[in-house]
């Protein structure tokens, strides 16, 4: 029963985005410091002070606070930033275009690299260019992407400065968004040359991003390809004529996936966190670095409105990742 | 009982071990650069000369003799800083991976031991805990803890326990089904006996491995959150504020984040190189 079980799944996740809503509500309100005598500043007078937290509800009782933010939430009115005087929702939407064209483009990075990687190292096994790939897969997998960052913006952007290191697009570049999704728009209205720019500042945040999942994804692929190819069906498919490289594409890769895709689903929503540091450090402005400047401002509803995004995009992938699991493995179709 | 003493031929082991010697080597080079800091550092690392910012390393012709690798914006030795930031590194690299060994090896032996409920609520949150990237976690901590050190290793200790517990809990159910538990038990040892004299010790070898991998998630972590501001003041001498500095001011002075990123990556792969290379020595299967 495929829909049952999905429709399970993603009925599953519903606690728990209650349970992360309920953490995150308890969690920011222990907060030492007052965020409304952070935006008023010294010069405000009591009743100033006063006006402003009956403003934002927080002169009510924490379980009042609550069931009201629960309401709000239900209806998808996330608040007003304490810092920006905005709406929290149409801050997030309008940085999330941002942060998922990245995170898109980044995965595409990795798990394109990652097969081809995997695939090779399969190949040859047990020769050299599986050494090497091995090894270089160590030396990835070492470093963590902040470090890989920067390591990119001091060899690319300053040792031999071909690469943009900053921002999302080149500042002579004029262009209108209506979506916020760059790429996608300014390629169906045919600004190429915004489609083009757009693109050459993804791709240092996007490897940096892409390069923990990428190694993590090529060794597990790679060693689940080895095993196989050592199964009797893989032999049965050389005897029958097929080459090496025939038996690994059309006959064990569907296979090797499997155990795959499992142990990497929890590398992707670190690759998805990972933005949070990779657009600070690149000067992107997506959902990741309005994040930080909203911890930086302690600005409470704005905090709490981007780590509930994040939840769900966590649950929507892990919910994707089940679906691929499914489709790949029969077996679990009847679960 | 199994013997938990390491064998006479350990340290020819270890020697013997290119990954473990390499790491040694490291965490032996920040130790000392840490220890003795006030001697090694040519300046004061807070000391500012407006005069002489933005100075190139010393071998450029505006360079200057006693500035080795040059000046930051204040004017601010960068080696000087640099040095001192490996006293705030290693710090955190080993209060907190302890701490977190600590909390995670308790929580662990408890749930691998006991088995049940007591398992079943420890590995949920485990579980939970693991799914979340450590990164945004430990940033949403410390806005809650509120900036400063402390809180980086509060954060830190919060986030990393599972790793312990994780892998400390698997070992404690292998270990209770063994031989030498049973004779505990037999003999009238105490649940509390059996778990810290007789399988704790049996766990150490694991715990050394899982901790010298710890601290150099620890140092990457106390970087990323000086990186963006939220651990120690904008001024301490941290790997983290140097390179947000140098990320400020990288067309003026590329040289300002080169050197805080080359000690970073120096010890991260050096504590990881230590991690892999003492299981190697340790684990009995992967010596084959």
């Amino acid at each position: 029963m495929t829909t049952r079980y999905l429709l399970n799944r993603l009925l599953l996740a519903l606690p728990t985005l209650f349970g992360v809503v309920t953490v995150v509500f308890i969690l920011l309100r222990v907060v030492p410091g007052d965020p409304i005598a952070m935006m008023t500043g010294p010069g405000a007078t009591p009743e100033d002070i006063q006006h402003l937290r009956a403003h934002y509800g927080l002169d009510r009782s924490l379980s009042a606070q609550f069931v009201i933010y629960l309401g709000q939430l239900a209806m998808g009115d996330l608040g007003t930033s304490i810092s920006l005087r905005q709406d929290v929702g149409e801050l997030i939407l309008g940085r999330l275009p941002v942060t998922l064209e990245l995170t898109v483009f980044a995965m595409l990075i990795a798990i394109g690299c990652g097969v081809c990687l995997a695939i090779v190292g399969s190949y040859w096994r047990s020769r050299w260019p599986e050494a090497i790939i091995d090894s270089v897969i160590g030396i990835i997998v070492a470093i963590p992407d902040f470090l890989w960052a920067l390591a990119f913006i001091l060899i690319l952007g300053v040792v031999i400065p071909v690469m943009p290191i900053f921002g999302r697009l080149d500042l002579a570049l004029e262009y209108q968004s209506y979506t916020e999704f760059y790429l996608i728009e300014s390629a169906l209205r045919g600004r190429f040359d915004v489609t083009g720019s757009v693109l050459w500042h993804m791709i240092l945040p996007g490897v940096a991003l892409a390069l923990p999942l990428m190694a993590v994804g090529a060794r597990v692929l790679k060693s689940s390809l080895n095993v196989e190819m050592t199964q009797d069906y893989a032999a049965l498919a050389h005897t029958k004529g097929f080459s090496r490289l025939q038996v690994i594409l059309k006959e064990a890769l569907r296979n090797a996936l499997i155990p795959a895709v499992t142990l990497t689903g929890v590398q992707l929503t670190f690759l998805i966190g990972g933005t949070v540091l990779i657009e600070r450090i690149f000067g992107y402005p997506g959902l990741g670095n309005m994040a930080i400047d909203a911890v930086i401002n302690r600005d409470l509803p704005l905090i709490q409105g981007i780590i509930i995004t994040f939840a769900i995009i966590f649950i929507l992938v892990n919910f994707l990742i089940d679906l691929i699991n499914t489709i790949l493995n029969p077996r679990l179709r009847d679960g | 009982m199994v013997n938990v003493r390491p064998d006479p031929s350990f340290v020819y082991r270890i020697c013997h071990e290119p990954r473990a010697v390499f790491g040694l080597f490291v965490l032996c080079v920040l130790t000392v650069i840490a220890l003795t800091a006030p001697w090694l550092a040519p300046h004061d690392p807070l000391e500012q000369d407006l005069l002489y910012s933005f100075l190139p390393p010393t071998w450029y012709p505006q360079g200057e003799g006693s500035y080795l690798l040059g000046t930051d914006n204040l004017g601010r030795d960068i080696i000087s800083r640099t040095v001192y930031g490996t006293r705030i590194a290693l710090v955190v690299a080993v209060v907190a991976a302890s701490l977190a060994c600590l909390l995670g090896t308790v929580l662990g032996l408890l749930a691998g031991y006991f088995g049940g409920k007591v398992d079943l609520v420890i590995s949920r949150v485990v579980d939970i805990w693991m799914s979340f990237p450590a990164v945004l976690l430990s940033i949403v901590l410390v806005a809650v803890i509120g900036a400063g050190l402390h809180a980086v290793i509060i954060a830190i200790v919060i986030i990393d326990w599972t790793r312990f517990c994780r892998v400390v809990r698997a070992e404690t159910m292998v270990q209770k089904e063994l031989d030498y538990v049973a004779s505990g038990v037999t003999i009238g040892l105490s649940r509390i006996q059996l778990l810290l004299n007789e399988i704790l010790p049996n766990l150490v070898p694991l715990l050394i491995v899982l901790l010298s991998m710890e601290m150099g998630i620890a140092i990457v972590v106390e970087t990323i959150l000086s990186f963006v501001g939220l651990s120690v003041a904008s001024d301490t001498p941290s790997w983290g504020n140097l390179i947000q500095e140098g990320r400020q001011y990288i067309h003026q002075v590329p040289w300002l984040l080169g050197l805080p990123v080359f000690c970073l990556i120096f010890s991260v792969v050096g504590l990881n190189a230590l991690g892999d290379g003492l299981k190697q020595v340790i684990d009995p299967v992967s010596r084959r």
